[in-house]
């Protein structure tokens, strides 16, 4: 078999998978042009160029947009992060009322585990 | 302008109106709404050689309705967008005609969304990127663009009620309609907030419906049965699947396709005579009208706070009563055309526009993810 070695080795989803079970937080990053992206892919979003590569991010990043979504058993917010490094994410914004979730909000990253890990966020300075 | 205007047109629609029709299967509305549409030009199934069908609980749906409706289609079109997938249809069947794929298109669709358990029936399609978080889907996708919209511009909750309000007015005089009868504006504000800030009045309805369109060459068109509407331009696009990959959440792909149709009938937003535009929820009726050109990108609100998309307003919007106010059998597209249809032909009843002669239709699929605009036109548009 002869493939392009390129695209050689686990997709980006299981990269970026694996590295958040070892509370590693990934960001694609587009070597071409700089963009990055979330969900991974296999292609720039920005350019097109399909040498994307993996970057460490800040972590940091502000409310995009926000919700609070009223369901009998409760309220809770669900967020649009606009991360430092540019890409937007769908997560949530804990320690914090959900209504009090605001647009320009500036938050910061964390893995949760329950019980699969993913990404939530806390208002900048506002986590112990 | 197009190649394509004015080339080809809907010579039949039909609508079940069976917005709560227990016991009928999607087939069931779809097949019913195809014989309506083809007697309403006196064609019969044996003359459809073109298949245009999308429907949320089928992964094959154009085999199923070949095989339900004996026909033997020698082009077939499945494209599944969402809600919008219809106009899309419409796009592929009129390119379709004109280099003579085929000669007489069906557009089909039907759904048993009400009776079948009153939610919307979601097509197998995961996003684990979003499950984690629950976002209400669709709702809460919606949600994040109004809020969104409502940082970048101040739109108010007050002003997404008026579209509500204006919808039923429509409503009201369309006998048909689902949801009819007296709505004031401190009962939809009042409404239960489902994911902020868009209550259940800002929902469109959940029900169940079948329609068809029926598509030849203009040349054709002209011998049957009723007045045909002309296509004059069409314009699809698709920006994003999940939420957070959309671009801007204030402005949609609505941009684009209206771009395109727009080129392709020669026209601009103020030829246009009556507008439908897709309402799922009260802010995509606002943001399409901007996105359209129909009012300045970010005065949506005010534009409907006006009064202008009411009845005796300055822009005759969703007179059917919309996907709020009339019907909306989870893929809600090819009803804004088949309104369209009626107003061109005059045949709208009390809530007709008069002197109709542009129609712009235009629908939405998935969280704002494909747009598709169709202008349609009388004889003396040509």
């Amino acid at each position: 078999m002869s493939t392009d070695a390129r695209f050689d080795g686990p997709g980006p989803d299981d990269v970026f998978a694996v590295a958040l079970a070892e509370g590693r937080i990934l960001l694609q990053h587009c070597r071409a042009c700089g963009a990055t992206r979330h969900p991974p892919a296999l292609v720039c979003v920005a350019c097109g160029s399909a040498d994307l590569g993996w970057i460490e991010p800040s972590g940091r990043g502000t409310v995009y947009s926000t919700t609070t979504v009223r369901e009998r058993d409760g309220a809770y917010n669900v967020a649009i992060i606009e991360l430092a490094e540019g890409a937007r994410l769908m997560s949530r914004v804990d320690g914090i009322a959900p209504e009090a979730v605001a647009i320009g909000l500036p938050v910061t990253a964390r893995i949760v585990v329950e019980p699969q890990p993913h990404l939530v966020f806390q208002p900048v300075g506002e986590w112990s | 302008m197009n190649a394509l205007r004015g080339k080809a047109a809907v010579v039949g629609i039909g609508s079940t109106k069976r917005w709560n029709a227990p016991g009928r299967t999607p087939f069931d509305q779809a097949q019913e709404a195809a014989v309506l549409a083809l007697e309403d030009c006196g064609l019969s199934l044996r003359d459809v050689d073109g298949l245009f069908c999308s429907i949320s609980s089928s992964g094959l749906p154009v085999l199923n309705m070949a095989e339900k409706l004996g026909i033997r289609p020698r082009h077939a079109d499945g494209t599944m967008v969402g809600g919008a997938s219809f106009l899309f249809h419409l796009q592929s069947a009129a390119s379709a005609l004109v280099h003579g794929l085929c000669d007489v298109a069906l557009v089909v669709y039907g759904s048993n969304q009400l009776s079948a358990g009153g939610k919307l029936v979601s097509m197998p399609d995961p996003q684990p990127y979003e499950a984690p978080y629950r976002p209400r889907y669709p709702i809460s996708s919606y949600a994040l663009a109004a809020a969104r919209h409502m940082h970048d511009y101040g739109t108010t909750r007050e002003q997404l009620a008026e579209v509500a309000l204006a919808a039923r007015a429509w409503a009201n005089l369309n006998p048909d309609a689902f949801a009819r009868g007296p709505l004031t504006r401190d009962e939809v504000l009042a409404s239960r907030m489902v994911s902020d800030p868009l209550t259940k009045a800002d929902c469109c309805l959940v029900t169940d419906g079948g329609a068809a369109l029926v598509l030849t060459r203009a040349e054709r068109a002209k011998d049957l049965r009723a007045a045909p509407a002309y296509l004059l331009g069409t314009g699809t696009c698709v920006s994003h699947r999940q939420i957070a990959a959309m671009p801007d959440l204030s402005t949609t792909a609505a941009v684009e396709s209206g771009r395109m149709a727009y080129a392709g009938a020669g026209l601009g937003p103020r030829d246009v005579g009556h507008v439908m535009v897709y309402d799922a929820f009260t802010i995509t009726t606002l943001m399409f009208l901007e996105d359209l050109g129909f009012c300045a990108k970010g005065e949506g609100g005010a534009f409907v706070a006006s009064g202008a998309i009411a009845p005796g307003g300055v822009l005759p919007v969703n007179t059917n009563g919309g996907g709020l106010s009339c019907n909306h059998p989870g893929m809600y597209g090819l009803f804004t055309v088949i309104e369209a249809v009626e107003q061109l032909r005059g045949s709208a009843g009390a809530r007709q526009v008069a002197g109709c002669e542009v129609a712009l239709a235009h629908a939405n699929g998935g969280v704002l993810s494909s747009q598709a605009t169709a202008i349609l036109g009388t004889s003396a548009t040509l």
